[in-house]
């Protein structure tokens, strides 16, 4: 069985030296990247940045690659796969341009080339290149402080877990991502409550794409109730009229 | 030659012509320099009004071709036939519009037919994409059983009206989905949207709202292309469907009511911030205002004022579904997007083509059966009188 890979990114371990940023503009050839790397933000071409919060907590956005994803579900043309290792990819071929991952992404992670006429969805493909060949991420290979890992899902949250019974008081008790929204390939570590770092606080527990199931499950009903019940009342009517039709003309004999 | 051309530009050819003019503007700059030249859209805000009102309500609005194909084809209710066909050529042209202003917004226009080989089930937009263009196809063929009787066509037309009524229950089949579909695509999004909008019957209150503003539209045409083209007016008609629109109305703002208290959002409704204030409004100007008039005889037995409410409920339709897709949204992203001039204009050069379009249609094909006087039928179009409200 293939073993699901993930990130574990601990900011009470992160100096905020920005070498994930710079590795991953590197990897992904998306130019050289600002020279002052706390100012960026997520963009076509800037899959991950470093933010700086109240004191000196630095923490990592990026494409949290969710288990079950809310912009696979949602795109109309399957441009989004989630692959067996657990990266999310996009296929900019198929895309059509809705934008609709971009719109329901519980993370607020596609970003798109607005100034192009031929515009893709650009975010983080979890280095999937790198690691079908058994490679970790670019951000984790250059990361020096060991803030993010890169390793078998299963593993990372033991390890996630076990940060935080060893020593309860630097962290705040809560791994990002083991629930949120059905749950991430990501997984995140703070010192201080999430929402704090900017990171979504009134996400369900069960995974997003479940909501709209509910809803397209009953289709089927909707058409064969629907289809039934309209040729019914076609049927009815028709001869109710033809009868009040029949009624008149005797009357009209009759009289 | 001159003095002809200035006689036929009115005041309100001049505005049509501008608008069409800075739309033609705005369409090359959206087309050569992308999407971020004309919109305000940002990564945080990728839905604008070409999806609010382009999308949303141009699909609602021409919600009238199924509700009145549903009571005269399906439940045969005779005397509504006279409604039938402006409702449909209306319905037909609304979705055209839908499909262009869809260009217009689509990243990538030309892979619109994506859909049709690269599927995904599980998309509740797969689904509307499917939906819309099937039922475009459905329009145009109820749509060419009446063009074709201008063309005396004998052969396709008995053809075609030997499996008609199964075409009209594909028709409110395909209807009663894409139009509730449109609100689930908003469920997917609950960390994202004003817990006043917000809900899991989002699609239910899309359904019923559309069919409400359904029968408002076929008044609210009825009158206009009454005074603009001297088509006489079907008032008795009008003023029996305006009751149907009042039903559906209360209806939905009943349950969505009701679901409030039961969600324990009632404090949302007292908070003092803008979102409630625009809660109120939509209620207000779509259903309760309307809802009141139509409840009065007197008020329902007069022409002005039938129209009047017909206004009032479009308006409130289009408010719910730019509360939605703006208003609701913009409460968690913060105050991040108004609509660009780019995208305003764009929007208006749409509504004017749809409008000429229908002027024009209804003219030249036997769309109204009652015409005042049976006279100038091509001719007339280019008559200045025409976009001019006459007295």
């Amino acid at each position: 069985m293939i073993k699901q890979k993930g990130i574990l990114f601990d900011a009470t371990m992160c100096v905020g030296c920005g070498e994930c940023y710079y590795a991953c503009k590197a990897q992904n050839e998306n130019g050289e990247g600002k020279e002052d790397f706390l100012t960026d933000h997520l963009s076509y071409k800037s899959y991950t940045v470093v933010e700086e919060y109240e004191d000196e907590i630095y923490t990592r956005k990026m494409c949290m690659h969710c288990v079950d994803p809310t912009c696979v579900s949602v795109c109309p043309v399957g441009a989004f796969t989630k692959t067996e290792f657990g990266p999310v990819l996009y296929d900019g071929d198929k895309c059509m341009g809705c934008r609709y991952c971009m719109q329901a992404c519980p993370h607020n992670i596609p970003r798109y080339e607005w100034q192009s006429n031929n515009p893709v969805v650009q975010k983080c493909t979890m280095c999937h290149d790198r690691i079908k060949n058994g490679e970790m991420t670019a951000c984790a290979e250059a990361c020096p402080a060991e803030a993010t890992l890169f390793g078998d899902l299963e593993e990372l949250k033991e390890i996630a877990l076990q940060r935080i019974a060893d020593d309860p008081d630097t962290y705040y008790p809560h791994v990002y991502g083991l629930e949120e929204a059905g749950g991430t390939h990501v997984l995140i570590l703070s010192p201080v409550p999430f929402e704090q770092l900017g990171f979504a606080g009134n996400l369900p527990n069960e995974p997003l794409p479940e909501l709209t199931k509910r809803a397209l499950d009953k289709i089927p009903h909707v058409v064969s109730v629907g289809s039934v019940f309209l040729g019914g009342m076609y049927w009815l009517t028709k001869r109710k009229n033809q009868i009040a039709e029949e009624n008149r003309m005797k009357e009209d004999e009759n009289a | 030659m001159l003095k002809k051309i200035l006689e036929k530009f009115t005041f309100w050819r001049g505005i049509a012509a501008l608008i069409l003019l800075s739309g033609v503007y705005f369409t090359y700059v959206r087309f050569v320099y992308g999407l971020g030249a004309v919109t305000n859209l940002s990564d945080e805000f990728p839905w604008g009004i070409w999806i609010g009102f382009d999308i949303l309500c141009g699909v609602g609005l021409a919600a009238g071709g199924f509700t009145i194909s549903a009571v005269t084809h399906i439940f045969n209710i005779e005397k509504f036939k006279p409604l039938s066909r402006p409702a449909i050529l209306t319905a037909f042209l609304g979705y055209a519009f839908v499909a262009l202003a869809l260009m217009f917004d689509l990243g990538k226009p030309y892979n619109i037919w994506h859909p049709l080989i690269m599927w995904n089930p599980s998309s509740v937009m797969f689904e509307v994409a499917w939906c819309v263009m099937l039922y475009l196809t459905v329009l145009f063929l109820e749509f060419l059983s009446f063009a074709l009787e201008k063309f005396q066509w004998q052969k396709t037309l008995t053809l075609l009206r030997k499996v008609i009524v199964p075409i009209y229950i594909l028709g409110i089949v395909l209807s009663t989905l894409h139009q509730s579909s449109l609100g689930s695509m908003y469920l997917i999004i609950p960390q994202k949207m004003h817990p006043l909008w917000y809900s899991s019957f989002l699609p239910v209150y899309f359904y019923l709202s559309a069919i409400a503003v359904g029968f408002a539209m076929v008044i609210f045409e009825s009158y206009t292309s009454a005074r603009g083209m001297g088509h006489k007016i079907e008032f008795p008609l009008l003023s029996e469907i305006s009751r149907i629109t009042m039903a559906f109305l209360v209806i939905t703002l009943a349950m969505r009511l009701v679901d409030i208290v039961l969600e324990g959002k009632l404090a949302f409704l007292f908070k003092p911030e803008i979102e409630t204030f625009m809660f109120y409004i939509e209620i207000g100007i779509g259903t309760i205002v309307p809802a009141i008039l139509l409840s009065s005889k007197k008020f329902r037995m007069d022409r002005k004022w039938l129209y009047l409410t017909s206004v009032l409920v479009v308006t409130g339709f289009i408010l719910n579904r730019l509360n939605v897709s703006v208003t609701s949204i913009i409460y968690t992203t913060g105050d991040i997007y108004f609509p660009s001039l780019g995208e305003i204009s764009i929007t208006m050069s749409l509504v004017v083509v749809g409008i000429i379009v229908f002027k024009w249609l209804s003219n030249y094909f036997p769309v109204f059966e009652h015409k005042a006087e049976e006279k100038e039928s091509l001719i007339s179009f280019e008559t200045p009188h025409e976009l001019a409200p006459s007295k």
